[in-house]
């Protein structure tokens, strides 16, 4: 018996010219919940791939429980007692629990002898870890954060004894979160080692007992958690000290620049996404809106800038109104003054096998700048691209290059560049910096303020709570389609955190 | 002639003709709820057409010729599955590519082989596939409306025929019943789920694959073996793309698929029937009318009578394991 769950010894992986992970040591102690934190792209990913046999490192050992794994598949990483919860989840959505669980470890041939066997150690998992869920249900039919529970459970049936979990907070409400949270200490008191991969300082200063930290495919330091702090965490991830606060001055809000009035908008099944919701946005103010991830957010910004037809309601953009319950153009609204950064930057802000250049003109290719007679002015279009480059520090400055080899926050300064040089009145904003590294974060956050400060009218959709708290003026918070409440910034997280589960939002409603 | 009897006939040819459209459809289930799209049932089922009536002629063996259909068939499938599985390649591209050259190639070996326009030569009785008289057919003929149902409906088919609707709740309870199935289907929905579950995706989905190889091959067979004497250039004549049409509109179930299958097999037995006959009120209708009619059926009771036909969600997707 060793004291160390897992020991790694000089991991090495490269994709092709990507150094993904660096001679990478790593010592986890039995029983603890150990986290690993570290930018996107830092290799963290990559590491638990390998410990989990999704690749093989190039060089270097994996030891658990003290002896050497060769881990060259999930089945050996299995069958040596590690179980992973991915960030996105494996589940097969039209299976049921029972089947999902079942799944790669079904016993015998025919399934009904197993089925039996499955639904009592399911059972007894259940009441030993205060995991319920109902074996029956369909996947697609259950919230986030019950098919994160069966995630879990399907590891803890495959007898794991450590447990990976790669960013399992993303996808959850702060009250899915503590209660995950609740979990692993439960876990940890029954002896299973956890590991917690996440970008979020607070998580990790939170639940964790030890933290090592990544940066560029290398372990930079290992800390015991109760002798470090936030600061000094995020200085290692990035390498150099980071502003975590955003500054900023007074608002000065002025004349009404969007107004939206009974918007509602459903989905393509004819679900009500949007529900009768109004609001204000004023020159020189952010308006943020706060929600876990589908509650009607991504509807109400995509029919605000012209992308989905909304049922019933009005939008008044400088005065006057767009037809959002026709069709509105997006290329329209851009010539009146609404620039719109999508939530989704790969699917509708970019097109990743374009050009530098050619996506930083998008939407905006038929200025008479950028045309030459009939033709575009290849020159122009470049020369502008680069100015951009400089001014948002895009890396590489490489015009040229295919949009795709770009890191994601330099994706998202292309979109912000070209969406915030056009001079708008209004900028509509989703997800500002979700898959953004906290380098990018701080200088996206710095822009998003000077565009207030210059009198733009700003709504910032996001669902990282701190975000939306940092740089909003006012803060509308959604759930289930409806505006359920407005805060200043200055509301504490537990009450936000309330109305985005929509506890306190009926109350208030009712009265 | 009086109703029942014209029921009754309608019904056998109805079953007849629906049975290379259930294997073939229930081919196309295997490899498509596993992820894998397959427009080349039609090719399938011609090749193995094509080398049934070949085998079967030269052994005059009706096994060697069912035998020879399956091997081809598998082989063409395997070449799908090389294409799209291993080299993750277009499954549409890949499964035109064998639609076209098996016809051509049927066609242009059966010219150098056998000299007789791209046919194969009829086959005798010993090289085909003889009817199978359920007992009893022949004593209760007489008895009033059981007795036709009985010996009309029920008897008189070609084996095939009686597998083809075996393999109805066969494949059923493979699907839904055994471990193979569970992982089958979970692979045509999320692969990432199977391969984190240490399960091969890849030898699932050529195994898959396989087991349509094997459904077509018989299909084949039975068109040259069974309904034919022999192999005709173009015998399948689009039976493939209709079984695909069934597939989807039974929504890839196999419950679905038997009674989408009837239904196509009636508007044929319906079409062939009542060629140039002229309806009261509506008169002639045009045989290419008939022949499209399963198509248009698709598409309508698709478009708004059966609802949203959801494909397996990872179908047609090669998996590559994400960085």
């Amino acid at each position: 018996m060793s004291e160390l769950a897992i020991e790694l010894q000089g991991i090495d992986k490269s994709f092709g010219l990507v150094h993904a992970n660096r001679n990478i040591n790593l010592k986890v102690r039995k029983g603890t919940i150990h986290g690993i934190i570290g930018e996107n792209g830092a290799g963290k990913s990559t590491l638990m791939s390998i410990l989990y046999g999704f690749y093989q490192a190039d060089h270097g050992d994996i030891l658990v429980d003290g002896r050497k794994a060769n881990i060259r598949d999930p089945n050996a990483a299995i069958a040596a007692g590690i179980g992973m919860v991915h960030q996105h989840f494996m589940l097969v959505e039209n299976f049921t629990v029972l089947e999902n669980i079942m799944l790669g470890a079904e016993e015998s041939q025919i399934l009904n002898a197993g089925i039996t066997k499955a639904r009592a150690e399911l059972k007894r998992l259940e009441k030993e870890y205060a995991l319920e869920v109902d074996p029956d249900a369909v996947i697609e039919e259950l919230p986030v954060g019950i098919q994160q529970r069966v995630e879990i459970l399907k590891a803890l049936y495959r007898r794991a004894d450590i447990l990976i979990l790669d960013e399992p907070t993303g996808v959850l409400t702060p009250a899915e979160a503590d209660h995950l949270f609740r979990i692993l200490e439960q876990l940890k008191a029954e002896g299973k080692t956890v590991l917690l991969i996440t970008h979020k300082l607070r998580e990790i200063m939170a639940i964790t007992d030890e933290v090592s930290v990544m940066r560029r495919g290398e372990m930079v330091a290992t800390r015991t958690t109760k002798e470090t702090s936030v600061e000094e965490l995020a200085e290692l991830m990035v390498g150099r000290r980071v502003l975590l606060r955003v500054e900023k001055g007074e608002a000065k809000p002025a004349d009404v620049k969007l107004s939206v009035k009974n918007l509602t908008v459903r989905d393509s099944r004819g679900v009500t996404m949007v529900d009768d919701v109004s609001f204000d946005i004023r020159a020189g103010e952010i308006v943020g809106i706060a929600g876990v991830a589908g509650n009607g957010q991504s509807e109400l910004l995509e029919a605000i800038s012209g992308i989905r037809r909304a049922k019933s309601g009005t939008v008044l953009l400088n005065g006057s109104p767009i037809d959002v319950t026709g069709h509105a153009d997006p290329a329209e609204l851009r010539k009146r003054g609404l620039a719109h950064v999508p939530e989704d930057r790969h699917h509708v802000g970019l097109v990743l096998k374009f050009e530098e250049s050619e996506n930083a003109i998008l939407g905006y290719h038929d200025d008479p700048k950028y045309r030459k007679g009939m033709l575009l002015d290849i020159d122009a279009i470049r020369a502008d691209a680069e100015e951009k480059i400089a001014a948002y520090d895009i890396r590489p400055p490489n015009p040229r290059l295919k949009t795709a080899n770009f890191s994601g926050g330099n994706q998202q300064k292309i979109v912000l560049a070209r969406e915030m040089e056009r001079d708008p009145d209004v900028l509509v904003i989703g997800q500002p910096t979700r898959g953004v590294d906290v380098g990018a974060i701080e200088f996206i956050h710095r822009r998003i303020i000077e565009m207030r400060d210059q009198g733009k009218a700003v709504l910032l959709v996001s669902v990282e709570l701190d975000e939306i708290r940092a740089l909003s003026d006012r803060i509308l918070v959604m759930f289930a389609g409806r505006v359920v409440g407005e805060r200043t910034p200055d509301a504490t997280e537990g009450e936000l955190g309330l109305l985005m589960a929509g506890v306190e939002g009926r109350k208030e409603a009712a009265e | 002639m009086d109703f029942f009897q014209v029921f009754i006939e309608l019904a056998q040819s109805t079953v007849r003709l629906s049975t290379p459209l259930i294997l073939a459809a229930l081919a196309g289930l295997f490899t498509e709820r596993a992820g894998v799209f397959d427009i080349g049932l039609e090719g399938k089922m011609l090749g193995a057409a094509f080398a049934a009536g070949c085998v079967a002629y030269i052994s005059q063996s009706v096994m060697m010729g069912l035998f020879a259909a399956v091997l081809v068939s598998v082989l063409l499938s395997l070449v799908h599955g090389y294409a799209s599985i291993t080299q993750r390649g277009s499954q549409i591209v890949s499964g035109v590519a064998i639609n076209f050259v098996v016809a051509g190639s049927t066609v242009i070996l059966g010219e150098a082989w056998f000299r007789q326009g791209g046919r194969t030569p009829a086959l005798t009785e010993d090289g085909r596939f003889g009817r199978i008289t359920l007992p009893f057919a022949d004593a209760v003929r007489e008895v009033p409306i059981l007795g036709p149902l009985y010996s009309g409906l029920l008897s008189g088919h070609s084996p095939l025929t009686y597998l083809a609707f075996l393999m109805v709740p066969a494949s059923w309870w493979i699907l839904y019943r055994t471990r193979f199935g569970l992982r089958l289907r979970a692979v045509g929905e999320n692969p990432g789920a199977v391969d984190t579950a240490g399960i091969s995706v890849i030898w699932l989905r050529y195994r898959a694959v396989i087991c349509c190889g094997i459904l077509c091959g018989i299909a084949g067979a039975y068109l040259s073996l069974s309904a034919n004497a022999g192999f005709t250039k173009g015998m399948t004549a689009g039976k493939g793309y209709i079984a695909l049409a069934a597939l989807i509109f039974a929504k890839w179930r196999p419950k679905n698929i038997l009674f989408a299958c009837l239904l196509f097999g009636f508007l044929d037995a319906f079409a062939i029937r009542y060629q140039g006959y002229a309806f009261p009120l509506i008169g002639r209708v045009p045989v290419q009318f008939m022949q499209a009619l399963p198509y248009i059926l698709t598409v309508i009771l698709l478009a708004g009578f059966i609802g949203k036909a959801i494909p397996p969600k990872a179908g047609g997707v090669p998996y590559v394991k994400e960085r």
